[in-house]
């Protein structure tokens, strides 16, 4: 027998390869895990399957939307016990949305074609068997009639126009008259300290006038409002109860036995829209998530705009200018260590320097005034979308820095040494040479200090985001931007439904779907970032270093 | 020309003749001129005049020290850490390490080709106007020419100019090189530095290059680095022979090539080492 030579037994390296192979095949499976969870849990929300009329064997009715079968606790695991979840609504009649069934105790399921489903303003959803529709004009449709079904989705579009035209008047009109009113107000208070006698007659006779359009508009309101109280739906819920519920209070209305698939496709589209581009209701388990995308958006892109200044400036220092040596080394330790220190430390920096000595000093310089004469209410001394900014700004310069001072340094030699020849300064050959040859470097760290900003939820809570801000930074008054306000964030927001929300089950869904928007926002950000980077790649494109 | 003799390491070897033309015999002037590397002495006793408009090449053999020489004509050397120099080097009478005068204007006279060439991911036009791009010219009509002129210098307008807005890093390494040529010549310096500026090209890129520095040594004073000896010997006025760190011989490259005083000298270039 021969023993076998060296080179002729397997190659050496061959189980590293199936090692590092599976390592990349666990990453990615756990990635993709979460995201086919997230995906699946956070569009079936807005899905709208058959509605079941279930008879219990003990003689009571549920008409509810399936929401979950679990194994009952406690029961054997070989003959497992399964029970029931079902949205059943009319959360001001049944006490819960939800309930809990087992079973075992459903003796069947029907699928009645009339079952209707209700997107309510107030008190969550409905399931019920509509009676009859009385119309704006006081005629009664009864539900048998063939244009029953015509003549409710008539009425509850407009209807949705009634509140449009009522959220329009209540919402931006009477709250600009509020916004002057407290300026005036302010300019009051400060005549009648100061003694200006004319002043404080001009600004009575403006507030008056403001409350006569407060007033006028409140009537307006009440006309409106009153306008789309005739029209109302009668039904019967499971149980029998009669249940009337006024058109102004349907969102939407749906027949979810009689819906074919393209049906469903639509409603899931309305209701898709709805979610990114509506304003939330209801505690923010129901309507959209409008202010919330938009206060992400907006933060991230500013948080972007101050660090990448800011840590590229930094890095041509410690590249180009500082004298290399060990002070040099301990900044740069002290650089990557910033980018391992938990972001609710970056948050509670943010807080007492940012928002207490920064804006509180702000406050002192330019808002003197408003502190004095409007209770101490701060502008700037609390916090807001500037504050969030540069407190993510800070958290994610470690890595703009490092990112900046590698694309430096990985610029060839020669085309610093051919700038410096042709008799070009040291900062020319920066402005002109190194900063554009290493920009997709720089936008790199770019993208993963936005990957990272925009996530970021710990350090927000304490510098500016809230569960429900009344405005959005950005409207029609002037400056527009209002880097003062407090704004809503989606990473927050998913945070808050699921474990702040009183109604936990209504929540669970949307915290699927709220994290799905995260994640695609966060993505869309990349993206377009990678597409700037790649752009900028292709005209370095061909360089032959 | 005249006929070769032995010795018989020439006889491979053309060499032009000394061309006589008017102008300052000490133009470029290197006064016992030692360079450091940290602790490493790299250049030591160096003496020699440049004539000016003439054409001057430092050959020896890897790490002898004539990059470093040619290198430290317009100071690029204080570009690495821990360096000192001793005796002086003087342009025109002016001593480069006067504290009166600025590196940047020094280099501003002083143009340089490099080994690799290194064009600027830019257009071909931004490449050569980036020399008067950075002393502040904008007018346009003054960049067009001069880009013209430099490129017409360098060889290369026909070849590009109906693309100068395309980038410089399409060129193929020949074009390359001459747009560095370009490049250093467009602020009209009085001096060209060339590093081994055909090393990497082809044998019809290198003759192009040859040729071009024969046409340039009318305006310019040229020194250039060099590991070929036929090239030394075809473009050059004059040749110095540097081996570790020392200047062994400096004469015309007539005398150099066909009846070098020092045995080194001969050795080296009748390829016996280096």
């Amino acid at each position: 027998m021969v023993a076998p030579s060296s080179d002729s037994s397997t190659p050496r390296g061959e189980p590293w390869v199936w090692f590092t192979g599976l390592g990349l095949i666990v990453g990615l499976g756990m990635v993709l895990g979460l995201l086919g969870l997230v995906l699946l849990n956070g569009l079936t929300v807005f899905w709208a399957p058959p509605v079941p009329v279930a008879q219990l064997d003990d003689g009571h009715v549920i008409i509810g939307q399936l929401a979950q079968r679990r194994i009952r606790a406690g029961s054997p695991a070989d003959h497992p016990r399964y029970e029931l979840q079902y949205q059943v609504g009319l959360k001001e009649m049944n006490g819960n949305s939800y309930l809990w069934v087992d079973e075992a105790k459903v003796k069947g399921e029907t699928f009645p074609a009339d079952i209707l489903g209700l997107e309510r303003a107030e008190n969550g959803p409905a399931f019920v068997r509509p009676r009859s529709l009385r119309k704006s004009d006081g005629q009664v449709v009864p539900a048998a009639d063939p244009g029953f079904e015509a003549a409710f989705q008539a009425e509850v579009a407009a209807a949705a126009a009634l509140r449009e035209k009522l959220n329009e008047i209540t919402r931006h009109r009477i709250g600009e008259v509020n916004r002057e009113m407290e300026v005036a107000r302010v300019a009051l208070r400060r005549a009648e300290d100061l003694k200006l006698a004319d002043e404080i007659d001009a600004r009575r006779r403006e507030i008056a006038g403001l409350e006569k359009r407060y007033a006028a508009l409140q009537a307006e309101a009440k006309q409106v409002e009153a306008g789309g109280a005739v029209a109302s739906l009668t039904a019967t819920e499971a149980a029998g109860r009669e249940v009337v519920v006024p058109l102004t209070q349907i969102i939407r209305g749906w027949f979810p036995n009689r819906l074919d698939t393209w049906g469903r496709a639509k409603l899931f589209g309305s209701r898709l829209g709805e979610f990114v581009f509506d304003e939330p209701r209801e505690a923010n388990t129901e309507g959209g998530l409008m202010p919330a995308i938009f206060g992400t958006l907006v933060m991230t892109v500013f948080m972007s705009l101050m660090v990448t200044p800011f840590g590229v400036i930094t890095a041509i220092y410690l590249r180009e200018y500082a004298q290399q040596g060990a002070v040099l080394r301990i900044v740069r330790i002290s650089v990557n260590n910033l980018a391992g220190v938990p972001s609710i430390v970056f948050g509670v920096f943010g807080l007492g320097f940012f928002v207490y000595v920064l804006g509180g000093s702000l406050d002192q310089l330019f808002f003197a005034d408003q502190l004095k004469y409007n209770n101490n209410t701060p502008v700037f001394g609390t916090g807001g979308l500037l504050w969030c900014s540069l407190t993510l700004a800070l958290m994610t310069l470690p890595v703009v820095i490092v990112a900046t001072e590698e694309a430096l340094a990985a610029v060839p030699r020669g085309m610093r040494e051919a700038s410096l020849a042709t008799g070009a300064s040291k900062w020319q050959t920066i402005r002109d040479i190194l900063l554009p040859a290493s920009a997709p470097g720089i936008l790199t760290g770019v993208i993963l200090a936005m990957a990272r900003g925009a996530g970021e939820v710990a350090p927000l809570m304490l510098v500016g985001v809230v569960k429900l801000a009344p405005t959005l930074p950005l409207d029609g008054s002037a400056p527009f931007l209002h880097m003062d306000r407090k704004f809503m964030h989606l990473g927050f927001h998913v945070y808050d439904l699921g474990f702040q929300s009183p109604d936990s089950d209504a929540a669970r869904p949307m915290v699927f779907a709220t994290t799905l928007l995260l994640i695609v926002l966060v993505v869309c950000l990349n993206l377009g970032a990678i597409w700037i980077r790649n752009r900028l790649r292709a005209r370095f494109k061909g360089a032959a270093f | 020309m005249s006929q070769l003799m032995n010795p018989p390491a020439s006889s491979r070897i053309k060499v032009r003749p000394a061309t006589e033309r008017e102008g300052r015999k000490d133009y470029i002037s290197i006064r016992d001129y030692g360079f450091w590397y940290g602790q490493k002495k790299a250049l030591d006793a160096i003496s020699l005049d440049i004539p000016e408009r003439q054409v001057v090449a430092f050959i020896g053999p890897s790490g002898c020290g004539k990059s470093t020489l040619l290198r430290n004509l317009n100071r690029m050397n204080d570009l690495v850490d821990n360096v000192r120099h001793e005796g002086d080097i003087t342009i025109n009478g002016r001593s480069i390490y006067d504290p009166g005068l600025e590196v940047i204007s020094l280099r501003r006279r002083v143009g340089m080709v490099f080994q690799k060439s290194n064009p600027f991911p830019k257009s071909i036009f931004e490449n050569v106007v980036y020399a008067l791009r950075v002393v502040g010219v904008k007018d346009r009509a003054v960049l067009e020419e001069a880009c013209e002129t430099s490129l017409r210098k360098a060889a290369l307008w026909d070849e590009v100019k109906d693309r100068l807005n395309d980038s410089a890093l399409g060129l193929s390494g020949g074009q390359m090189q001459r747009l560095c040529i370009a490049r250093a010549i467009a602020n009209r310096p009085e001096i060209l530095l060339m590093d081994e500026p055909c090393s990497a090209l082809d044998p019809i890129a290198t003759g192009k290059i040859e040729e071009l520095i024969h046409e340039l040594k009318d305006q310019f004073t040229i020194v250039i680095v060099t590991h070929s000896m036929q090239q030394a010997a075809r473009v050059s006025d004059r040749t110095a022979f540097f081996y570790l760190g020392k200047q062994i011989e400096y004469d015309t490259t007539e005398k150099i090539f066909m009846n070098p005083s020092q045995a080194q000298t001969e050795a080296y270039i009748s390829g016996r080492f280096g």
